[in-house]
């Protein structure tokens, strides 16, 4: 185990540094690094000052070498446009991008399951159909689009939820939260179900998949005969099993969740990480480009090793692969 | 065969019935009505996109037709022009109807020029991993993992951000997000045809390697890989659309469906609501005929699904 752990740190390490190389070779070599790094209202004497300060005169391994030092220090540039190391900007928003992915993944479960139960559970039914037929849309909706009707009904035409922003936070431990006051819930509604539309779909199938088979199962005859309520059947026996295969998978897809919100911030106006890496490409702000692009990648590492060692601890036939 | 039977068995008044394995396959795939459905409306859709040129009320990038009295008009109401617009018009006066049918053009080229490049890449990457083996194999297919363990938008940002806007640089993104699909399929079902009978005789017959492949072992790799190329276009369609509204996709000049959408994003919130929702409509519509034909073509093709 130690070992497998061991090599898989070790992988996951290799990998954020190939990915640092990408975004290096990305910002140096595709782009003209005087351009990126120096603002463009610099003049001459700034700019050489500057190229020299940067160490831009330097071989390019070398300069990498140099970007790799600062960024494991935490140093990754500052922002042209906030004028602010890059690095705080986006932990700045990270609590806000975090905030809409839980309560994202929060609605997929409180929406997705009951529909996926009542789905496996009367499979022939014209309700279930329907939910089985909303499902495949789920799938292919344009989740922008989506949002702009999300929009366009519950804000414009109904009324009844704000659409933009995050409204009223309360400061918890440093950090802001939206979730925290009736205002900021509200406005959290329209977007976190946005964003959890393709997860509705996904816990919707897999609940109803796991219901369908659990039923046929020997516990689940048995416990009929048993003469329990099928009340009783179908929320403490089914219920419990098919929930780790739902939770897996939801937890799972978090990475693509938080990844997918950059679309939903934009929409919504949520000030998060996602939108604010959308807003600096179109400002070509490259520093918090790059920051993004690390603090991402830093994520998405370390999540897929989570659940690589989730697996390990829970499939044993993982680890006895690894050796072989 | 024939000589050897011909007069032992009664000849039957009928002549049997010729079934060619496209024969069978026309008639699987027939056999659902919502697929045949979606097949045509995927056609219909593909031919306005075609036509639309010639089939357009209103060329919306000529800016000699083009009124600013006309814009924002509601659908069905009748411009200065003359022509009855449909579906409203935009905040320039563009006919929507007309720049739904031009924007699909752009929509429907990018999404399969992207994923039918998507495919060469990685069916030849995918088939150089089964066939080589060993270090390749496992240098790509680790490249593989990577990429599949990446969200598609992330990617896709990644790119955009460093080689900047343009449908070129969204083919690229595209491209680099989704060849790792076809990789995979194509590596894995490579890796079982190969050791067939069929490639060992041709192998012994020592035919030359290349012909191996693409004669041989290609062919009989194309099922799944005609099942996720569907599927892929369809997700390129989405993704560009996606890349594009976020304004990170094609130029202003040549606006496909999801540029058109984020035109009427800020009109929506005044109750203007036809600048993006019918753009938004042919989108889905697309998207959703594409992936039904998909699901259905997958039934087919599957060979475990059958009985």
């Amino acid at each position: 185990m130690t070992v497998y752990l061991l090599r898989r740190l070790i992988q996951a390490a290799g990998v954020v540094l190939a990915m640092s190389l990408l975004v290096f070779l990305g910002v140096y070599a595709i782009g003209d690094p005087v351009e990126i790094l120096i603002s463009p209202d610099a003049d001459q004497i700034e700019r050489e000052r500057a190229i020299r300060s940067l160490g831009l005169d330097l071989p390019l391994w070398e300069q990498y070498l140099v970007f790799l030092g600062k960024a494991l220090q935490g140093d990754l540039g500052r922002s042209f446009v906030f004028n602010e190391p890059a690095l705080r900007l986006i932990l700045d928003r990270m609590p806000a991008t975090l905030e809409l992915a839980v309560g994202a993944t929060v609605a997929a479960i409180i929406i997705g399951l009951p529909l996926g139960l009542y789905a496996g559970l009367r499979p022939d039914s014209a309700a279930s159909k329907a939910i089985m037929a909303g499902s495949i849309l789920g799938f292919s909706l344009p989740t922008f689009w989506v949002g702009l009707m999300l929009i366009m009904v519950f804000a414009v035409q109904l009324g009844w939820l704000p659409s933009t922003g995050r409204g009223e936070t309360v400061e918890v431990l440093g950090v802001r939260w939206s979730f925290l006051t009736w205002n900021g819930l509200s406005h959290m509604i329209l977007p976190a179900i946005n964003l959890s539309l393709f997860k509705i779909s996904l816990v919707i199938r897999l609940t109803r998949a796991g219901v369908r088979e659990a039923m046929l199962m020997d516990y689940v005859k048995f416990a009929r005969a048993k003469g329990l309520s099928p009340n009783r059947v179908v929320f403490v026996h089914v219920f419990k099993n098919i929930l780790i295969p739902v939770v897996t998978v939801v937890g799972l897809e978090f990475g693509g969740t938080i990844a997918f919100s950059v679309v939903t911030e934009s929409i919504f106006a949520w000030p998060g990480m996602g939108k604010l890496i959308i807003d600096s490409i179109n400002v070509l702000d490259r520093p918090v480009m790059v920051a993004y692009l690390m603090v991402i990648v830093l994520m998405f590492v370390v999540i897929n090793l989570a659940v690589d060692i989730t697996y390990t601890v829970l499939d044993p036939r993982v680890r006895l692969e690894g050796k072989a | 065969m024939s000589s050897t039977t011909l007069g032992a068995a009664p000849v039957p008044a009928v002549p049997p019935k010729i079934e060619t394995p496209f024969h069978r396959f026309v008639a699987e795939f027939a056999a659902s009505s919502i697929a045949v459905g979606a097949l045509v409306v995927f056609a219909i859709i593909a031919l306005v996109a075609i036509l639309a040129p010639w089939i357009a009320p209103q060329n919306p990038y000529d800016l000699a037709v083009l009124d600013i009295m006309d814009g924002r008009l509601e659908p069905g109401s009748v411009g200065g022009t003359g022509i009855t617009h449909w579906l409203g018009t935009d905040d320039q006066g563009r006919d929507m109807l007309s720049g739904i049918m031009y924007g699909l053009r752009i929509s429907l080229t990018v999404g399969a020029g992207s994923a039918l490049i998507a495919c060469l890449v990685g069916a030849s990457l995918g088939m150089l991993a089964a066939y080589a083996g060993g270090r390749t194999d496992s240098a790509i297919m680790r490249l593989v993992d990577l990429q599949l363990s990446f969200p598609a938008i992330l990617a896709a940002l990644m790119i955009l951000a460093f080689l900047g806007k343009g449908i070129l640089n969204v083919v690229i993104a595209i491209v680099v997000v989704e060849w790792a699909y076809y990789a995979r399929t194509v590596r894995g079902s490579a890796l079982v045809e190969r050791r067939r009978e069929y490639i060992e005789a041709a192998q012994c017959l020592a035919l030359p390697t290349h012909r191996v492949i693409f004669r041989h072992l290609l062919p009989n790799c194309l099922p799944p890989l005609i099942v996720v190329g569907t599927m892929q276009i369809a997700r390129a369609i989405a993704l560009e659309a996606t890349l594009s509204f976020l304004g990170l996709g094609v130029p202003i000049t040549e606006p496909s469906l999801g540029l058109l959408i984020a035109n009427g994003y800020e009109y929506m919130l005044s109750g203007k609501y036809w600048i993006s929702f019918y753009p938004g409509i042919a989108l889905l519509v697309t998207i959703v005929s594409i992936n039904l034909v998909g699901d259905q073509l997958r039934d087919v093709l599957n060979p475990r699904l059958k009985k």
